[in-house]
């Protein structure tokens, strides 16, 4: 294999692989306050890249995708607030259920809103055929933003939780709600916040790869499949673990047509899947001891 | 769990117009089309056009003084779907004929069902094997697979290609598609370098594009599908910096893809029936006079661009309504009228059926396109 061959493949794994990663770690945060996986997470995505590009006929390219987001992230604490937030003790299937629900309705909501057919926002940079040189390799600028505004999501994300109060009130939840709620925490405004995070980092996704893979209003299901699986291959509740599960899911997955029929390139995350879940089920880099305390 | 409001919708609708229209002579025409999901941009318009067709003849009295009543289904191109739909409107609402499914995975499911049910099915999809072997009751309206490969091999001979790749999608279209070129190419005297399939719903597909750039003896690029992947080829191998002519199948006949891809669509060579090029068509053309029509009709109606695809829709109703004018609502009478139907001018070509020829289009129903300035241009050399 040529640099150049070697590059090529390994751009297109890393920007399959962040744009997972970003879906996990949306899976990861609302698990962390909840307990419960949301399956509407995909549609937040998708959300976010629907309506951005209704925006962009008003308003300029980074004020779209910005009022995209905070729609988004509204969208999110609604979800929450409408569904979730008054069920007393609600049980883990039963949260489950509800974000099937959810999801199935923001995607007919969707194609009544935007119709059957797919949109896309136009390239940030340059257009359909322009290139820039990486490494020997031709990829287009829309894969480094990206990489870029994904990589930057990231490194915020781990600092909000570092540094902020509420990114720690948010791991003292995550940790133990009953001790976070005797410390005075709100867990339930915690859930709220969580959802709204996730929904913005789903919605900014959602904005960054339109121009790349297009927006359709039901994109939300395979990409919910995807990050699912990079969630429980990193382990259920880490961030960093899903970024680290992500990236190896898509560079598998990119280097795979190289020896393999691309025909068979599901399969593989699929068997992935499959294999973490008989093997490791707390994942490649989660705790065995801490996943059997959780419920789920 | 995916069926959509537009199918409950329509389903509701479609009942209490049964109810209201009972007492009236009606003629029921079932429709499963691919309304919504990646295959929306051909069930889309196929469904506005027999709105639209059912509309017009309706207020001028129906076929005969009867009128047609559409039950239209959105399978969201889904097989399973179109299979469950095709024994719906055979067994429950027992339509006179069915016009549909949009795609050829979902045609060739049903082919069988509307055979034993000696249900007419006039298909809008492209493979080959829904006529052939010819079954009774099936007819479809677009270009055979193997005329459109002959004119694309035609076309890569004229331009000395003989080294080629082939992409396709893993539907029913694609496949088949794949199929036919595999088997002419060794007579056409073209080589098949590499042949890669890929996700229906596939989002990006730069990996594989990049393994097939790093060959160099591949001159050239056909890609066969029916969904946004075909827009999202076109980039992935422009911004590759690899500059190989692109073929595309009959599927790429809807604009929309050409708005997709952008920058990326200029140049692309694919074979298509005449409707696209209407306005620019020679006056003496046959075709003219229908294609500028139904251009005129639809683009007024639903401030869209026409499709090859509702083309399809036009040729299938249109068809059947012949059929009925012609010798009354049996559908016995009406099957052999079809299967001896000649000359009839539709948006595909010139029809000229048979009962070894359920398409009824030659060769000539096929031109090359490109295009040029987002827009499509019949390709000269």
């Amino acid at each position: 294999m040529t640099l150049e061959l070697f590059s090529q493949y390994l751009l297109a794994g890393i920007t399959y692989g962040i744009i997972y990663a970003i879906v996990g770690i949306g899976f990861n945060i609302i698990y962390n306050t909840t307990g419960i996986i949301n399956f509407a997470q995909g549609e937040f995505v998708m959300l976010g890249g629907m309506i951005s590009i209704s925006l962009y006929q008003w308003l300029p390219l980074p004020l779209a995708i910005g009022a995209a987001v905070i729609l988004v992230m509204l969208i999110g604490a609604l979800v929450e607030i409408l569904f979730i937030r008054w069920l007393d003790r609600p049980s883990v299937l039963r949260m489950i259920i509800i974000t099937i629900g959810i999801s199935i309705l923001i995607r007919e909501a969707a194609l009544h809103v935007w119709g059957e057919g797919v949109r896309s926002l136009p390239y940030f940079v340059g257009n359909e055929i322009t290139t820039v040189p990486v490494l020997g390799a031709r990829v287009s600028p829309q894969v480094l933003w990206v990489i870029g505004v994904c990589t930057v999501m990231v490194l915020g994300l781990s600092l909000f939780f570092k540094y902020t109060l509420q990114g720690k009130k948010m791991q003292a939840c995550a940790s133990n709600r009953v001790a976070a709620t005797l410390c005075g925490i709100s867990t339930k405004n915690m859930v709220t916040l969580s959802f709204m995070l996730s929904a913005g980092i789903g919605a900014l996704a959602g904005c960054v790869m339109s121009p790349i893979t297009y927006t359709q209003y039901d994109v939300g299901t395979g990409l919910a499949i995807k990050g699912f699986t990079v969630a429980i291959l990193g382990g259920l509740g880490s961030s960093m673990a899903a970024v680290a599960a992500g990236l190896l899911l898509g560079i598998i997955e990119s280097f795979s047509v190289s020896v393999v029929p691309l025909a068979f390139q599901d399969a593989i995350s699929i068997s992935l899947l499959l294999a973490i879940l008989f093997l490791r089920p707390h994942g490649l880099f989660g705790n065995k001891d801490a996943a059997d305390l959780k419920e789920f | 769990m995916k069926r959509s409001f537009a199918t409950v919708i329509m389903l509701a609708a479609s009942l209490a117009l049964s109810v209201s229209m009972a007492c009236a002579e009606t003629i029921k025409v079932g429709a499963i089309l691919a309304v919504t999901g990646p295959a929306s941009f051909l069930g889309a318009p196929e469904a506005r056009t027999l709105e639209m067709l059912a509309e017009e003849l309706n207020a001028k009295g129906g076929v005969n003084g009867n009128k047609i009543e559409l039950v239209i289904k959105d399978s969201g191109g889904n097989p399973e779907k179109a299979i469950s739909f095709a024994k719906q409107l055979i067994e429950e609402e027992k339509v006179f004929a069915i016009i549909g499914p949009s795609t050829s995975g979902e045609t060739l499911k049903i082919k069988q069902i509307c055979e034993d049910a000696k249900t007419l099915l006039l298909s809008c999809a492209a493979a080959e094997q829904i006529v052939e072997p010819v079954a009774k009751y099936v007819f479809k309206t677009p270009q055979k697979d193997s005329h459109v490969v002959h004119a694309i091999f035609e076309n890569m001979k004229a331009s000395k290609i003989s080294k080629i790749a082939v992409l396709a999608s893993n539907t029913g279209f694609g496949q088949a598609g794949k199929g036919q070129i595999e088997k002419q190419a060794q007579e056409a005297g073209i080589h098949i370098l590499a042949a890669e399939v890929y996700d229906s719903k596939a989002t990006d597909l730069s990996a594989i594009v990049a393994k097939l750039a790093a060959n160099k003896e591949i001159q050239a690029v056909i890609n066969w599908s029916v969904e946004p992947a075909q827009a999202i080829v076109l980039k992935n191998i422009r911004q590759a910096g690899w500059n190989v002519p692109i073929y595309q199948s009959h599927g790429f006949g809807n604009i929309k893809y050409v708005q997709a891809a952008g920058a990326a669509a200029e140049g692309v060579i694919f074979p298509a029936g005449r409707l696209l090029i209407a306005d620019k068509l020679a006056d003496k053309n046959p075709q003219k006079a229908v294609l500028t029509s139904y251009t005129k009709n639809y683009e007024t109606k639903f401030k869209e661009e026409v499709s090859t695809f509702g083309g399809h829709a036009y040729d299938a109703f249109k068809i059947l309504c012949r059929g009925i004018e012609q010798v009354g609502p049996n559908r016995e009478k009406v099957r052999d009228a079809i299967e001896n139907m000649k000359g009839f001018v539709g948006t595909a070509g010139v029809f000229n059926f048979s009962p070894t020829d359920h398409n009824g289009l030659g060769l000539d129903s096929v031109t090359m396109l490109t295009v040029k300035g987002g827009d499509f241009v019949e390709y000269k050399k």
